[in-house]
């Protein structure tokens, strides 16, 4: 557990970056710090490895203050992921990451086995390894930055904006995984980003900080996103929250059953939208007024998206809202079609869940 | 008169002896050489120091104004400034060696600076944050980045002075200078020549030597992407052909291995 007790950092000449800091990231979970510019969630970050000296209170972790610590130790025991990566462009990816390992006195072909398996870890191809970061593409070297963050696998980690300067399609696969690792590993990670999609995603508890370093709110994202503390909260957690918010919902919908015809079937031109599966998974739907006769692959429209039967509420009203036929396509397990349903089912349903959590005195 | 240049220059009996040009070739590299290592015991340190600490930055303007004084009249002043404090040979080579030195501090100096002074903010930032000491960012971090602008400080260092070390024969020193001095004063244009084309091939070849150097001190994760032997556009690639495997890998690692053993 990571503890910030009234830390504040101050400048001589300017209004605090921290102000009088309370909080508590704890073990095995994601405490995400977010905020605007200049809100001192980088400064909040670098204080617990002493990157920069707070002004006063107390930083501990598992209860010891790390001010009483040497420096160099105290950093070599956290994990330290930086934006741009920070490799040694002279070093070798494997070297990179053995870093930590070899200086705290590992054999060195331990230190290198240890990074040969991080590499597999971090879902890298062996032969990077040998490579140097030049040579690898941002989301590569973002990769190598956690692998060499986890080397001597520190119970705490401390990552700086580590996806943000990679392309969206890359963020997203680096976060799915950084969650599917975090999974095994359950490291205490302090994770900061001005990305309030990014933290709402990631975080366990998101912090959300304001200008001149004070916290604003402290809650788990679904909270958050239902109730924010503030109107400064409120607007930063964005305009489309309410939709973000039914992201944390589960589904219970009531689905419709729908027919379904296989490719090659012949279809009449009354007969409106129809779905087109193969072997029980949705391929498209097609219009049959303006393709009748037998079912070919061309003539399907595309690229409506899937709700998962037990998925949230988002999944299930972005499903009916991009279906061509109005009719969102609900899927089980194994991707086989369970039904549809429209968007209105879906705002019943979320009529129904609100009705429902106000009985149960959940919300105020 | 490139044909009595010529004949000079292949006479062997012009080669051998005290004042043979093979004589005059080992003075002259040996008075280089201890130039360049008085200059580099000197500038590297405080270079690698500023560059490291973000201090001492006037020390690298004032090098370089420094190179503003002509070396002649420096050479000059030294010497009537130290001849009665300095008795026999070391009156001249003093000031000669003094003046050199002075001369090869700007450019390693200004190399050692920039080296480090351009390592990327994030690496300094990660290798201090994964709990690497002062000491340790510059000895594994900071100075290994900053070889290759170093070496080049170096390199500028070198060819001026194998080219500017014929002065110290004004003040009565060997070197190649000799010929250019002694054939001016007895007329022998041929020698003047000859010596002119000895110092200019010295200078061409030590600046080869120091060319070699500068690649072999760069990491090759340092060299540009089309000197490495990997290219960085198939950075999905899966297994190395053989060929460069062999050829960049053990390289790299050869020079990895040694430095552990040096630790």
């Amino acid at each position: 557990m990571i503890r910030f007790e009234a830390v504040t950092k101050a400048y001589a000449d300017a209004s605090p970056a921290v102000d009088d800091l309370t909080l508590e990231a704890p073990t095995g979970a994601i405490t995400v710090l977010v905020g605007p510019s200049g809100c001192g969630k980088t400064t909040t970050l670098r204080m617990v490895n002493r990157m920069i000296e707070p002004t006063s209170g107390r930083i501990t972790i598992d209860g010891v203050d790390t001010a009483s610590m040497d420096p160099a130790r105290l950093r070599r025991g956290i994990g330290y992921v930086i934006q741009h990566g920070g490799l040694f462009p002279h070093q070798t990816v494997e070297r990179n990451i053995a870093t930590v390992p070899l200086l705290l006195g590992w054999d060195r072909a331990k230190a290198l086995s240890r990074a040969r398996e991080l590499i597999e870890l971090v879902g890298l191809p062996a032969a990077l390894g040998r490579r140097y970061p030049a040579a690898l593409s941002g989301g590569q070297q973002q990769r190598v930055g956690v692998a060499r963050a986890l080397a001597a696998d520190p119970p705490v980690m401390l990552m700086d904006e580590p996806f943000s300067a990679v392309d969206p399609v890359v963020r997203d696969q680096l976060q799915e995984e950084f969650l599917r690792l975090q999974s095994h590993l359950g490291k205490t990670i302090l994770f900061v980003t001005h990305d309030i999609d990014e933290a709402i995603k990631l975080g366990d508890q998101v912090a959300v900080l304001r200008v001149g370093g004070r916290l604003a709110q402290l809650a788990p994202p679904a909270q958050l996103l239902a109730h924010p503390a503030d109107d400064f909260v409120a607007g930063f957690v964005g305009r489309d929250r309410g939709y973000r918010a039914l992201g944390f919902v589960a589904a219970t919908l009531p689905v419709r059953p729908e027919r379904t015809v296989a490719l090659g079937s012949t279809v009449g031109a009354g007969e409106g939208w129809v779905l087109v599966v193969d072997d029980g998974r949705p391929l498209g739907w097609l219009d049959t007024a303006r393709h009748p006769g037998p079912v070919d692959r061309s003539s399907l429209a595309l690229g409506g998206t899937l709700a998962s039967a037990g998925g949230s509420l988002r999944a299930a009203l972005d499903a009916a809202l991009s279906s061509p036929s109005g009719r969102g396509v609900v899927v089980d397990d194994e991707g086989r079609v369970v039904g549809t349903a429209t968007p209105s089912d879906v705002i019943a349903a979320i009529e129904a869940q609100r009705a429902e959590s106000a009985a149960g005195g959940g919300a105020p | 008169m490139i044909a009595s240049v010529w004949s000079w220059l292949t006479d062997p009996a012009n080669w051998r002896g005290a004042g043979g040009i093979s004589s005059r070739l080992g003075e002259h590299l040996g008075y280089s050489a201890v130039v360049i290592l008085i200059a580099a015991a000197i500038a590297i340190p405080l270079g690698l120091w500023s560059g490291h600490s973000g201090r001492g930055r006037w020390l690298i303007s004032a090098a370089n104004a420094a190179r503003a004084v002509p070396t002649i009249g420096l050479l000059f002043a030294t010497s009537l400034w130290l001849g009665p404090h300095v008795t026999g040979d070391l009156a001249f080579t003093v000031p000669s060696i003094l003046v050199l030195v002075l001369l090869a501090i700007p450019p390693i100096l200004a190399g050692a600076y920039a080296g480090v002074e351009a390592v990327d903010p994030a690496v300094r930032d990660a290798a201090r944050g994964m709990g690497l000491t002062g000491p340790q960012v510059l000895r594994k971090v900071e100075v290994p980045l900053a070889l290759p602008l170093l070496v080049s400080g170096l390199r500028s260092a070198v060819l001026q002075v194998v080219a500017t070390a014929t002065i110290a024969a004004y003040v009565g020193l060997g070197g190649l200078g000799r010929y250019l001095i002694d054939g001016l004063a007895s007329g022998r244009y041929a020698v003047m020549a000859g010596g002119a084309v000895l110092v200019s091939g010295l200078a061409l070849v030590a600046d080869l030597v120091m060319a070699a150097l500068q690649r072999l001190a760069a990491s090759p994760g340092l060299l540009p992407p089309g000197r490495r032997k990997r290219r960085s556009d198939r950075p999905d690639a899966g297994p190395d052909p053989p060929h460069g495997t062999t050829v960049d890998v053990p390289a790299g690692q050869d020079r990895e291995g040694s430095r552990t053993h040096r630790r």
